[in-house]
C-alpha cells in the first residue's frame, strides 16, 4: 500500500502557520500522509525530517522574506544527510518576490507557490511532477 | 412602540409573500444563502421589527457617552482625524530612521515600528538562529544604541510610536523611555503603544519565549512600571489582528480579544494595580477584512462590550476608563499577489469601514505585500488612502454616520450576543476567572482549534468557489508579475553584528553583568522585573541577554500544534 | 539498489538506507520480504516499549522527555509513533514528530545521531498500531537502536495492538480525561504494565490514583493478558508473573516524574527477563507474525487462483469447503 508522503515544514522565526497547517489539512483530505514539522525549525531540523522520514515531498512555508539563503540550505542538508533531493518534490510557499524565483529554481526548488493560490492547483502540481521524480524509490 | 411593530411585522409578512415569494420564483439567483463573511446568516432586507429590542438611549445613545456604541469621543473626527500610522521598519536602524522621516514629511502623524524576527523573539542578531533573517522583515535592535539611531532627529514630544513586539516588550518600553530621558522630555510626554500581549501570541501569531504564565506575570510588571513611570503610554494593545489574520471569524476576533483584555485587567487587579490608573493606558488592535458592514457592527460591539465590561463587571469610575481606544490595520490576509493593484481598492473599502467604525488610528497596507515589504510607491498610496478618506470622501464629518442603519444596529447587537457566547464559555473554563478561562484555553488548545476550524472553512469556500476572490478564483487574467519591490541590503546582517561587537566592547561589562543578576534574583524572588531591565538596558546589556535570562528562570515553551 | 546493500546499510547504521527500508516495508514493496527475513537474525536485542493512552494526555510529550532520557543514561533510541489515516481518503496527518523537543536547549534532538523517528500512518489498521508497525520496529531493532518507543494512534479505542510489537506496556491516564467507565471498555488496565498520571498538578490526579490502584488490587492476576492473544498455557504464564503494576505521577512538560518513569521501565525489562516473560512473549509474537504471514499469503494466493470460481454463484460455504481441502493438499 503506497502512499505520498508529504513533510510541510516553517523554517525560520516567522510564526505565521495559517497557510502551513490549512495546507496540511487539505493534502490529508487529499489522501497524502502529512508530516507537520510545527514552527521555528533549523534547514538542519527540516532535513534530517526529510530524510528520516524519506518524504516524496518537502513543502517549506516562509512569510519572512528570508527563503534566500533558508531554502537552498535546506536542499544542501538533505543532500549532506545522505538524502537525494532530486528524487523528492521541493516546493516552496510564500511570500517569494519574482526576482527571486530564478535562484530558488537554480537551488534545486521545483515548484513556487505565492499567496492566493488555490490548494488544488498544489495537490495538482505533486500529482503531475511526482511521478517524474519518484525514479528511486520502489525498485 | 409596540403597537408600530407589529403593524410592520405585518406589513413585512404581506411583502414577502406577495411581492419577495413572486419575484424570487421568477429569477434565477447566483448565491443560494446569503450570509456574512463570519458565517451569520442575513436576511433580504432588515426593517424597525429587527431592531425592536434594540433600546436606542441604553444600546446606542451619544457618543462620549456610555455605553460609547458611536465613539469614545463626543466630536470624533470632527474633532480631530483619526492617527494615520503606517508600519514600517526594515534593515538597520539608519534605513527605518530614514524612512521614517520621509513618512512625517508626507504627512504621517505617528510612527509605527516593525521589528525583524530575531528582535521579536528576543535574539539577538548573531544569535545562530538569526542567520538570514537580520532586518529582513523590520528593523533589526540589539541594544539602547540601535534606539539612539533609530530616534534621530526625531523629538519624542512631538510623535507618538506604536512598538509592535511582545516577548520583549518591557525592554523595548525601557529603551524609548530611556531616549526620552535623553533627549530631556518629560515623561508624561512619552507617548506610544507597546503591543505587549501574549495571550494572541499563544492564540494565533506565535512569537512565543516564555510560557504562559511567567509571561502573563511580565505583562503585569509592565502594567505596574507604566503606570508610574510613563503615564501616557499605552502599555498593552489588545490584539484580535493576528487572530483574524490566523483565519478566525469576526465574531471570534471580537470574543477573544475581549476575552483577554478582561483577563489583562483581572490579573492587574489581583496585582493590585488601581483600575482607573490603569484603564487609560489600555489600547486595542483590530483588523478590518472584507465584509464591510460586518468589520463596523465588530467594531461599534466591541466599544459597546468593553464599555460595559470595565464599569459593570470591574467596577471602574472614570467614564474615561470605559474606553475602548482602538488602532485598526486592513487585513493583510486578504491581499492578493495576483493583479496586485487590485489591493488598492481592497484595502480602501477597509480602512472606510474602520473609519465609519470609528477607530483611534489606522495602518493601511501597501498593495504589494503579498510580494515583500512595501516599496515607498507603495506605502505612498496606502497613506494617500487614508489621506482621501479623510480629506475628501466626507465620510468623517458626521459623528457614526451609520447608527440607526436597521442591518448596522441589527448586526451590531448579533455580533456582541454571539460574542458573550464565546466570554462565557472560556469564564466556565475558568471557574468564573477569566485569567484561568483564558490560560485553560491556551493550554488545551480552545483557541487554536477554533481559529484554524475556521481558516479551513474559509480555504474550503475558496477552492470550492463560493468565495469569490477576485482575481484569484474569477476574473484571473495572464500578467506579468515583475513590480518593484523592495529590497533589503543582504549586508544589513554584517554591518548589524559589527555594531554589536562594538557596543559590547566597548560598554561596562561589569555593570551589564550585575544589572542581569539583578533581573534574574527579581525573576526568582517574584519581584517587578522593570526597574533592572530599565537599568540593564541603559547599561547598553543586549535583548538577547535580557530576555535570556528570563529563558533560564522561566524555561521556554511550545504551544500545542493543533491542524 | 539491491536488498543486500539495504540490509548492509540498515546494520551498518546508515539513516538514509533505514529511513527507505522503513519505506519498503511499509509500502509492501516486493523485496519487503526478502529484507525482513534477512534482518531477522540481527532483531531481538532492543527494549520495545509502548506508550499508550487517550488523546490529549501528553503521550508525545512523554516520549519526547523518555528519549531525553534514555539518551543521558547513554541508550539510543528509536521512535515509531502512529497516527491515524482517515479511513476514507487514506490521508493522515502526522504531527507527533513536532513534540521531540528535549528541556535541554543545546540538545537538539531532531539533531541526535542517535535518535530516529519515524511517523506512521495507521493506513487501515485498529488497534493504535500500523499492520507493518511491528516490521519497521524490527528494522529499527536491527539498526541497533537500544531503547525503541512506540507511540500508538491513541483515538481511546482498545489499542490492544501495541501488545502484539511492545515487552513493556506505558498507560498514560490524566485527570478529567476518561471516566471509570471510559477507561474501563477501552481494556486499558489489562494491557498496561506501567500506569502513568501525567498533568499530575492538575485536580482530581488523586482520585483517579486511587481509583486506579484499587482497580489494579482488584485484579492483580489479570497483569498481562498475554492469554487473551494467544493460545499458550495460561497457568504456565500466570505462575511465573512477579510484576507488581505500579502508578506513577509526572507532569511530562516540566520534567517532573520521568526519571522515576525510565527507571520503571528499565526494572520491568529486568523482570520479564529473568522471569522468562520476555523470551515468552517474543516466541509468541514470532509465532502470530508466522500465522498472519502465512494466512495473508493463502488469502491471496486463493483470491488469484480463484477468482472465476469466486465470481461465479455458488454458496459461501461449500466453495470454502472446496478451496480448503485443495490447498491443505499441496
Amino acid at each position: 500500500m503506497e502512499r505520498i508522503r508529504v513533510l510541510i515544514a516553517k523554517v525560520g522565526l516567522d510564526g505565521h502557520d495559517r497557510g502551513a497547517k490549512v495546507l496540511a489539512r487539505f493534502l490529508r483530505d487529499a489522501g497524502f500522509e502529512v508530516i507537520y514539522t510545527g514552527l521555528h525549525r533549523t534547514p538542519q531540523e527540516v532535513a534530517r525530517a526529510a530524510v528520516d522520514e524519506d518524504v516524496d515531498v518537502v513543502g517549506i512555508s516562509l512569510l519572512s522574506g528570508a527563503h534566500i539563503p533558508l531554502v537552498p540550505r535546506v536542499i544542501q542538508y538533505i543532500r549532506e544527510y545522505g538524502g537525494n533531493p532530486d528524487e523528492m518534490l521541493i516546493l516552496v510557499g510564500g511570500t517569494i518576490p519574482h526576482d527571486d524565483f530564478p535562484k530558488l529554481r537554480e537551488a534545486g526548488v521545483d515548484g513556487i507557490f505565492i499567496p492566493g493560490t488555490p490548494i488544488s492547483e498544489i495537490i495538482k502540481f505533486i500529482k503531475e511532477e511526482l511521478p517524474k521524480k519518484r525514479k528511486g524509490k520502489s525498485k | 412602540m409596540g403597537e408600530m411593530v407589529e403593524k410592520i411585522k405585518e406589513k413585512r409578512k404581506e411583502w414577502e409573500e406577495e411581492c419577495l415569494e413572486p419575484w424570487l420564483s421568477k429569477s434565477e439567483r447566483e448565491i443560494k444563502k446569503f450570509e456574512t463573511l463570519s458565517g451569520i446568516e442575513i436576511a433580504d432586507i432588515y426593517d424597525p421589527s429587527d431592531i425592536a429590542h434594540i433600546d436606542f438611549l441604553r444600546d446606542i445613545g451619544y457618543p462620549g457617552q456610555f455605553p460609547f456604541t458611536r465613539g469614545v469621543y463626543p466630536t470624533m473626527y470632527r474633532g480631530r482625524l483619526w492617527t494615520m500610522r503606517l508600519f514600517s521598519g526594515f534593515g538597520t536602524a539608519e534605513d527605518t530612521n530614514r524612512r521614517w522621516k520621509m513618512l512625517l514629511e508626507e504627512g504621517e502623524t505617528g510612527l509605527s515600528t516593525a521589528f525583524d524576527f530575531p528582535t521579536l523573539m528576543g535574539l539577538d542578531s548573531d544569535d545562530p538562529l538569526a542567520d538570514g533573517e537580520v532586518g529582513k522583515c523590520g528593523v533589526a535592535v540589539d541594544t539602547l544604541k540601535d534606539f539612539e539611531i533609530l530616534f534621530d532627529g526625531i523629538p519624542l514630544d512631538k510623535v507618538s510610536t506604536s512598538f509592535t513586539i511582545n516577548p520583549p516588550a518591557g525592554i523595548i518600553l525601557a529603551m524609548y523611555t530611556a531616549i526620552g530621558d535623553m533627549q530631556r522630555v518629560p515623561r508624561d510626554k512619552i507617548r506610544g503603544t507597546i503591543q505587549n500581549d501574549m495571550f494572541k501570541e499563544f492564540h494565533a501569531q506565535n512569537t512565543i519565549v516564555l510560557p504562559p504564565e511567567p509571561s502573563l506575570k511580565i505583562i503585569v510588571d509592565i502594567f505596574e512600571w507604566g503606570v508610574k513611570n510613563v503615564p501616557k503610554f499605552n502599555l498593552i494593545s489588545i490584539s484580535g489582528y493576528h487572530i483574524r489574520e490566523a483565519g478566525s471569524t469576526a465574531v471570534q476576533e471580537l470574543a477573544f480579544t475581549i476575552a483577554d483584555g478582561m483577563a489583562y485587567v483581572e490579573a492587574a487587579i489581583e496585582r493590585g494595580i488601581d483600575i482607573d490608573k490603569l484603564a487609560p493606558q489600555l489600547s486595542f488592535f483590530f483588523n478590518s477584512h472584507n465584509d464591510f458592514f460586518e468589520e463596523i457592527a465588530k467594531f461599534r460591539a466591541a466599544r459597546r462590550m468593553w464599555a460595559k465590561i470595565m464599569k459593570d463587571i470591574y467596577g471602574a469610575k472614570d467614564p474615561r476608563s470605559w474606553w475602548m481606544k482602538f488602532h485598526v490595520q486592513t487585513a493583510g490576509c486578504t491581499l492578493t499577489a495576483q493583479q496586485p493593484l487590485n489591493n488598492i481598492v481592497r484595502v480602501t473599502i477597509q480602512a472606510l469601514a474602520a473609519v465609519l467604525g470609528g477607530c483611534q488610528s489606522l495602518h493601511t497596507n501597501s498593495f504589494d505585500e503579498a510580494w515583500a515589504l512595501p516599496s515607498e510607491e507603495a506605502v505612498r498610496v496606502a497613506l494617500r488612502t487614508q489621506q482621501i478618506i479623510a480629506y475628501e470622501s466626507g465620510v468623517a464629518n458626521v459623528v457614526d454616520p451609520l447608527a440607526g442603519s436597521y442591518y448596522v444596529e441589527w448586526l451590531t447587537d448579533k455580533m456582541e450576543r454571539l460574542a458573550w457566547k464565546y466570554i462565557e464559555k472560556i469564564k466556565e473554563m475558568g471557574n468564573g476567572s477569566m485569567v484561568k478561562g483564558v490560560l485553560k484555553g491556551i493550554e488545551n488548545g480552545f483557541f487554536i482549534r477554533e481559529i484554524s476550524d475556521s481558516a479551513a472553512r474559509y480555504q474550503k469556500e475558496i477552492e470550492e468557489g463560493s468565495r469569490i476572490i477576485v482575481g484569484v478564483n474569477r476574473f484571473k487574467i495572464e500578467e506579468d508579475l515583475r513590480i518593484p519591490l523592495l529590497k533589503v541590503d543582504p549586508e544589513v546582517q554584517r554591518r548589524q553584528i559589527e555594531r554589536l561587537k562594538k557596543v559590547k566592547a566597548e560598554r561596562d561589562n561589569k555593570a551589564v553583568k550585575e544589572n542581569l543578576e539583578w533581573i534574574r534574583s527579581c525573576c526568582e524572588n517574584n519581584e517587578n522585573v522593570m526597574p533592572a531591565v530599565f537599568e540593564a538596558v541603559k547599561s547598553y546589556a543586549t535583548i538577547g541577554e535580557i530576555m535570556g535570562t528570563f529563558k533560564q528562570v522561566y524555561g521556554t515553551y511550545r504551544k500545542p500544534i493543533i491542524i | 539498489m539491491n536488498v543486500e546493500e539495504i540490509v548492509e546499510g540498515v546494520i551498518s547504521g546508515n539513516r538514509r538506507l533505514l529511513a527507505r527500508a522503513i519505506t519498503i516495508v511499509e509500502n509492501e514493496y516486493p523485496e519487503s520480504k526478502e529484507l525482513l527475513r534477512k534482518i531477522y537474525p540481527r532483531t531481538g536485542n532492543a527494549h520495545v516499549i509502548g506508550i499508550t493512552g487517550f488523546p490529549g494526555v501528553g503521550k508525545s510529550t512523554i516520549v519526547s522527555k523518555l528519549t531525553e532520557e534514555f539518551r543521558r543514561r547513554g541508550k539510543s533510541v528509536g521512535i515509531v509513533a502512529v497516527d491515524p489515516s482517515s479511513p476514507f481518503t487514506g490521508g493522515a496527518l502526522l504531527g507527533d514528530r513536532l513534540r521531540l523537543d528535549g528541556a535541554d536547549v543545546n540538545k537538539n534532538l531532531w539533531l541526535d545521531e542517535k535518535v530516529f523517528f519515524r511517523s506512521m500512518g495507521s493506513r487501515g489498521r485498529l488497534g493504535g498500531i500500523a499492520k507493518k508497525t511491528g516490521d519497521v520496529i524490527k528494522l529499527l531493532d536491527a539498526a541497533g537502536y537500544e531503547k525503541i518507543l512506540v507511540e500508538t494512534v491513541g483515538a481511546g479505542q482498545s489499542e490492544i495492538g501495541v501488545l502484539e510489537v511492545a515487552d513493556t506496556v506505558v498507560v498514560i491516564l490524566m485527570p478529567e480525561t476518561g471516566d471509570d467507565i471510559q477507561v474501563n471498555k477501552a481494556g486499558i488496565l489489562e494491557i498496561g504494565d506501567i500506569f502513568v498520571i501525567n498533568k499530575s498538578d492538575l485536580e482530581g490526579a488523586e482520585n483517579v490514583e486511587r481509583w486506579l490502584k484499587y482497580m489494579l488490587s482488584l485484579d492483580e492476576e489479570t497483569v498481562i493478558e498475554l492469554s487473551k492473544l494467544s493460545h499458550a498455557d495460561d497457568a504456565k504464564i500466570m505462575q511465573k508473573l512477579k510484576w507488581k503494576k505500579p502508578v506513577l505521577r509526572t507532569i511530562a512538560d516540566k520534567g517532573v516524574g520521568i526519571k522515576e518513569l525510565a527507571n520503571e521501565i528499565e526494572r520491568h525489562y529486568e523482570v520479564i527477563k529473568k522471569n522468562g516473560i520476555l523470551q515468552e512473549k517474543r516466541r509468541e509474537k514470532a509465532k502470530l507474525s508466522a500465522i498472519e504471514l502465512a494466512v495473508e499469503e493463502i488469502r491471496s494466493e486463493i483470491i488469484k487462483r480463484y477468482k472465476q470460481l469466486l465470481d461465479k454463484e455458488i454458496d459461501p460455504y461449500t466453495l470454502a469447503d472446496k478451496i480448503v481441502k485443495e490447498v491443505l493438499k499441496c
